[in-house]
This record gives structure tokens, C-alpha cells and sequence, in this order.
């Protein structure tokens, strides 16, 4: 079944609102970024370089990586749990968990960096017992992946959803009445059904993760070259009246979210027809 | 079936892509610093080039003992924020802060003697600052001294008493001016507040917003700020504006202290000690100097005089009763600039 192709906007109305359209996404995105990268390249090549091989922004690329590589796998191992039991199964609740599944989204970075305060703070729930036995969460790695899960929760799980419900469950019970065992069944139909889409909430999660500001920076401490991620470290550049630097590590961010965005087009434009099969079950 | 079995390769390396990636990072991470002693200093915002001075001239000269030398961790941020971080467990080892109130702050949790300031010299203050006037090139407007702020049509940069450090020192001095010229008549001094807060357009919340609001965007004639803020903004990209010493000024002390439970738990706590001695060595008081700190060093002082030009100060102790009273006077909720603030901005 082929979808008729839209035609070429005639009418002056429909011209005009491309043209707005267009112009909008100039204003907003294109410029910004433009001025990101002409702003990092202001004083030339030497400068950009010597800012993003300084050593505090060495340890901060790093850390904002080491962070994504930790939250990232949680959030896609509990996003696929999350919409395996919500597309599977009915259960009492059910409306409730979809709910608070997309809380994230809503709270503000704020509220999400804070309340890791008033848990694991030295004057939190937890404080003293923490203390006493000299874990470090707040101020410290562990806050700073806790923050970002938080954060990035509902991104694989949002996108694992509506698929997963788009497929139905008609391959499982064959596979099942095949005699296929549970972890077969997973690894053979239910992964491969939905590896695309999954691959796709990864690559939004990583990107979000990697841009977190809000609520690391509450749980941070700002401690240069320790806990001091990419967005903390471009503030404090900025602060410092260091223009130059806090563009050029801007833009190894911003190009980190230019290769998430390619990748996301590529997958879709290759593999369109396979998503498309997919949705006609 | 053969394109399945591309896409499940496909599928399979970008997988393994990703988990190379994850890999490097965690490997990365894990060759860390070695293992000699390291200190965590939380500061506020404009200290963090005479810090990382500072710290390695005290590391060669530790070293030279014959003991390892140690690595430095620095935090920069909001003084009252700061204060916040350390009582949350953030955990210093030694506190450079604005204002000897946020090291009260830490230190009404325990973590440190309430008698902090009286175990190192001059009070626990090192280095200080002043509070001084810029305006633009040329000054147009004519602004000369704390009187000229509340004069109409001059607009008057200065960042929120309520959050920032560099703001309650700003308040203070023209208070205190306001005071003296009205022979202590406060209501006249709180009318004269009213009048300059009636000319701040924005309120930022720390000096370094204030100093970017004023610079940077343009916005206003004159900005109340650090000296030590001014003289490097002037040294930086001074074209633009002027610096005006007024008849009065406050000495804006900004103390230190190493914290007694943080320094016990890391096993710090010489080192921390002798961190703070030293600034008080006529090396760190030139180093200090150079990053346009006021040395306290009489004799070091003298040699930047220069740079530093005697001018009449305030003190918060002897003019002020000390942080606690001038807070409850001032600064608390609904005192005199909740007052003041309730009238201005809200008519």
C-alpha cells in the first residue's frame, strides 16, 4: 500500500507558511549553532584546541561520558522491562505506572537533582548512616549517575511503547506454543522486533544524558577536574569571562548532539521500510 | 532472510561499538590521581586564578620538606551556595569564602569550631577586597562619590542582596555612607536606600551576573563591585569603562578556615593547616596582591600602593555589630531590605 506523495505547496498561504516555518528553525536552531561554532573559532584554531585539551575539560569530556555510559545501559535495561510489563501484561495499575513513568519529563531538573540532596545530603534521610560507613553519593560519581537516570528514565521506555503495542504479541505465542522457552523468546523474537527502536531511545537517552544541567548541577559540588561535567564546565568557562573556551567545549557538545541526530536519520532512512513492516503486523 | 541477517550484524556491531565506547570510559576513569594527599578547597566565584597560583607555589614549597607533594581539588561558586554544598556533605577540606557569615553557616553545623576565626591571624582574613564605583569611559555621568547613585536618570547595577555575598557588602557601605552624611539619622539613610534601589533596573544574582550585566550587555551607568572584580575586568578589557574610588568604602573581609570534622575523617588536617599559614607568607601576599586581593601584610601592602589606594573603610565588626546583627537588621526576612525592596519594587 503506497502512500500518495504530498504535493508542492501552490497556494500563497501554504507558501507563506513554509516560508514562516522555515524561518523559524533558522532563528531558533540553525543560528544558535552557527554562532556556537563561530564564536569557538573567533581567535582561531589554536585557542579552540588549547581550550577543549585543557586538562579540566579533558576530565570533564570524560566524565560526562563515564556518566552516560552507566545511566544509559540502566535506563535501557529498565526501559525494556518497563514496556515488556506494560504491552504483555494486564495488571491493576497499569494507567498509574505509564503515569509516573513520564514524571521525568515534567519535574524539573531542579526538583530532580534536589531530592537526591534530601536523601543521601549529610543532613538527609540517609546522611549519617552514609557517613558513618564513608559512601560518597552527593558530591561524588555516584550522585551524578543517579541524577542523570532520573533524568533520562522514560526515554527508551517512550519510545519501546507504542511499538511494542503496534506488534502485538502474535510472534511470542507462536514462538511459545513452538515450545520456545522465555529467554528464547526474548533473544529471538521480541529483541530483534524491536532492536531499532530500542537503538533509537538509546541514542535520545545518551544525548540527554550528555546535556544533563539542572539536576547534576545541584549534586555536582563543582569540583574542577573531579565532578565538574561538559555543560558544568562551559558555565563556569562563561562565568570566567573565558568566552572562547566556553564556545569551543560548547561545541564538542552540540556536536555531540549533530552525530546523535545523523544517526537517528540514518537508522530511520535505512531501515524505514523494516519499522514500516513492522507496524502493519 | 539474507537482508535479516545483515541488519542482525549491523545490529550486533553498533552494539559492540557502543560497549568499546563504554568501555574506554570506564578505563579512563580508572587510572586516577596517585595516591599523595590532596586537599579540597571550596571558594567563591573570582578566587579561582590566585587559588590555582597559590597552589602550586605552596606545593613546591611543602614538597621542599621532604614530604610528597600534595594535588589540589578547587570549587568555585556563590559564596552563600558554597556554604550550602559544604553543609550538605560536600566535603572540604578548607573554606576561602566571601563572607565570614557563610563559614558561620558551616559552623552552626558542627562542622567546624564556632571560634574558627580567632585561630589564624588578623581574624582568619588573609587577603580582602574593597568595594568600589565603575562607570563608562570618560564618566558622562559624572559620578563621583555614593551620593551621585540616586540621582535621577543614573542607573545603578548592583546584584541581590538576598543571594549574593558581593551585594550585602555593596548595601552595607552605602549605608553606612548614608548614615555619616545624615549625622546617623537612619530614617534618612533608609530613604537614601530607597532612592538607589529605585535605580537598579536588574537585580543579578551574584557580582559575577552584575559584572557581565554591566560589561558585557551594557546595561547601566554605574556598577558597585569588588575592586578586586574591577581591577581584573580592568585589566582584561579596560576600554570601556573608568574606575572611581569613592569617599567611603567597607573592608570587604573574605576569611578562611580549614574544617575541623572534614580534615579529621581525610587525615588532612596538618597540611590544611599549614595551606592557610601560608598565605599569610610575603610570597602568597604578593601572589594575592597580583590577582588584585588587598594583602593584609602591612609591608606587602605598601609595595602595590600603586594599585591599591588607601581610601576610608568601614569595618562589619566595629561599624556593623558583627555579621549576626548587621543579618538580623538588614538582610533577614522582613528586615530593613525586605522593607525597602516591598516599597521599591512593588509599587
Amino acid at each position: 500500500m503506497k502512500v500518495k506523495a504530498p504535493e508542492a505547496p501552490k497556494s500563497p498561504a501554504a507558501i507563506a507558511l513554509l516560508a514562516f516555518a522555515l524561518f523559524w528553525i533558522a532563528l531558533v536552531i540553525v543560528l544558535p549553532l552557527v554562532n556556537v561554532l563561530f564564536e569557538a573559532f573567533r581567535t582561531g584554531v589554536a585557542p579552540y584546541l588549547a581550550a577543549i585539551l585543557e586538562p579540566d575539560a579533558i576530565s570533564a569530556i570524560k566524565l560526562t561520558l563515564l556518566v552516560a555510559a552507566i545511566a544509559v545501559p540502566l535506563n535501557a535495561v529498565f526501559g525494556i522491562a518497563a514496556a515488556w510489563c506494560i504491552t504483555r501484561f494486564e495488571f491493576r495499575g497499569k494507567g498509574l505506572l505509564l503515569s509516573v513513568l513520564d514524571l521525568p519529563f515534567t519535574l524539573s531538573p531542579v526538583i530532580s537533582g534536589l531530592v537526591w540532596i534530601l536523601l543521601f545530603g549529610a543532613h538527609g534521610w540517609f546522611g549519617a548512616w552514609l557517613d558513618a560507613h564513608n559512601i560518597r553519593i552527593v558530591f561524588a560519581l555516584p550522585g551524578l549517575v543517579i541524577a542523570t537516570v532520573l533524568v533520562t528514565l522514560p526515554f527508551v521506555a517512550r519510545e519501546l511503547i507504542p511499538l511494542m503495542l503496534d506488534q502485538g504479541t502474535d510472534e511470542e505465542i507462536a514462538a511459545v506454543t513452538l515450545g520456545a522457552r522465555g529467554w528464547d523468546v526474548f533473544f529471538r523474537i521480541t529483541l530483534p522486533n524491536i532492536k531499532w527502536a530500542l537503538t533509537y531511545g538509546v541514542l535520545l537517552c545518551t544525548a540527554r544524558a550528555m546535556g544533563e544541567f539542572g539536576a547534576v548541577s545541584i549534586v555536582s559540588g563543582h569540583i574542577r577536574g573531579l565532578t565538574n561535567t561538559l555543560p558544568l564546565h562551559i558555565e563556569v568557562l562563561y562565568n570566567e569571562y573565558n568566552t572562547v573556551a566556553a564556545f569551543a567545549t560548547a561545541s564538542i557538545l552540540a556536536g555531540l548532539a549533530i552525530v546523535t541526530l545523523i544517526l537517528k536519520t540514518l537508522l530511520e532512512w535505512r531501515f524505514a521500510d523494516e519499522l514500516a513492516a513492522h507496524r502493519r503486523h | 532472510m539474507t537482508h535479516a541477517r545483515a541488519n542482525r550484524r549491523l545490529f550486533l556491531k553498533t552494539l559492540t561499538g557502543a560497549g568499546i565506547a563504554a568501555g574506554a570510559g570506564l578505563s579512563l576513569s580508572a587510572c586516577g590521581k596517585p595516591a599523595a594527599q590532596s586537599l579540597l578547597n571550596v571558594s567563591f566565584d573570582p578566587t579561582r586564578e590566585f587559588y590555582a597560583a597559590y597552589n602550586s607555589l605552596f606545593a613546591k614549597k611543602y614538597a621542599t620538606g621532604g614530604k610528597p607533594a600534595p594535588t589540589f581539588n578547587q570549587s568555585h561558586g556563590g559564596s552563600g551556595k558554597q556554604a550550602r554544598a559544604v553543609v550538605d556533605g560536600l566535603k572540604a577540606d578548607v573554606l576561602s569564602l566571601a563572607l565570614a557569615h557563610d563559614i558561620d553557616a558551616v559552623a552552626a553545623t558542627g562542622l567546624l569550631a564556632a571560634d574558627w576565626a580567632s585561630r589564624l591571624p588578623n581574624n582568619s582574613v588573609a587577603y580582602n577586597s574593597t568595594i568600589l564605583l565603575l562607570v563608562r569611559k570618560g564618566n558622562p555621568k559624572g559620578i563621583k562619590d555614593w551620593g551621585d547613585l540616586v540621582k535621577p536618570g543614573v542607573q545603578v547595577i548592583t546584584p541581590n542582596p538576598k543571594t549574593s555575598g558581593a551585594a550585602r557588602w555593596n548595601y552595607l557601605v552605602a549605608y553606612g555612607w548614608a548614615l555619616r552624611a545624615n549625622n546617623g539619622d537612619e530614617a534618612k539613610a533608609q530613604a537614601y536606600l530607597e532612592a538607589l534601589f529605585k535605580n537598579v533596573p536588574v537585580l543579578d544574582t551574584g557580582a559575577r551576573g552584575a559584572t557581565t550585566t554591566f560589561i558585557q550587555r551594557g546595561q547601566g551607568d554605574v556598577l558597585i563591585n569588588w575592586e578586586s572584580e574591577a581591577l581584573m575586568s580592568a585589566a582584561k578589557d579596560g576600554a570601556q569603562f573608568d574606575i572611581v574610588y569613592p569617599s567611603l568604602s567597607i573592608a570587604a573581609d573574605t576569611p578562611v578556615a580549614w574544617v575541623d570534622k572534614n580534615v579529621a575523617a581525610n587525615g588532612t588536617e596538618a597540611l590544611a593547616k599549614a595551606y592557610l599559614e601560608g598565605l599569610y607568607d610575603e610570597d602568597a601576599q604578593t601572589l594575592a596582591a597580583q590577582h588584585f586581593y588587598r594583602p593584609t601584610n602591612a609591608d606587602v601592602l605598601k609595595s602595590f600602593a600603586d594599585r591599591f589606594p588607601a581610601i576610608e573603610q568601614l569595618n562589619i565588626d566595629k561599624d556593623f555589630g558583627g555579621w549576626t546583627t548587621a543579618n538580623a537588621r538588614h538582610f533577614e526576612q522582613g528586615a530593613l531590605f525586605d522593607q525597602i525592596s516591598a516599597k521599591v519594587f512593588k509599587a
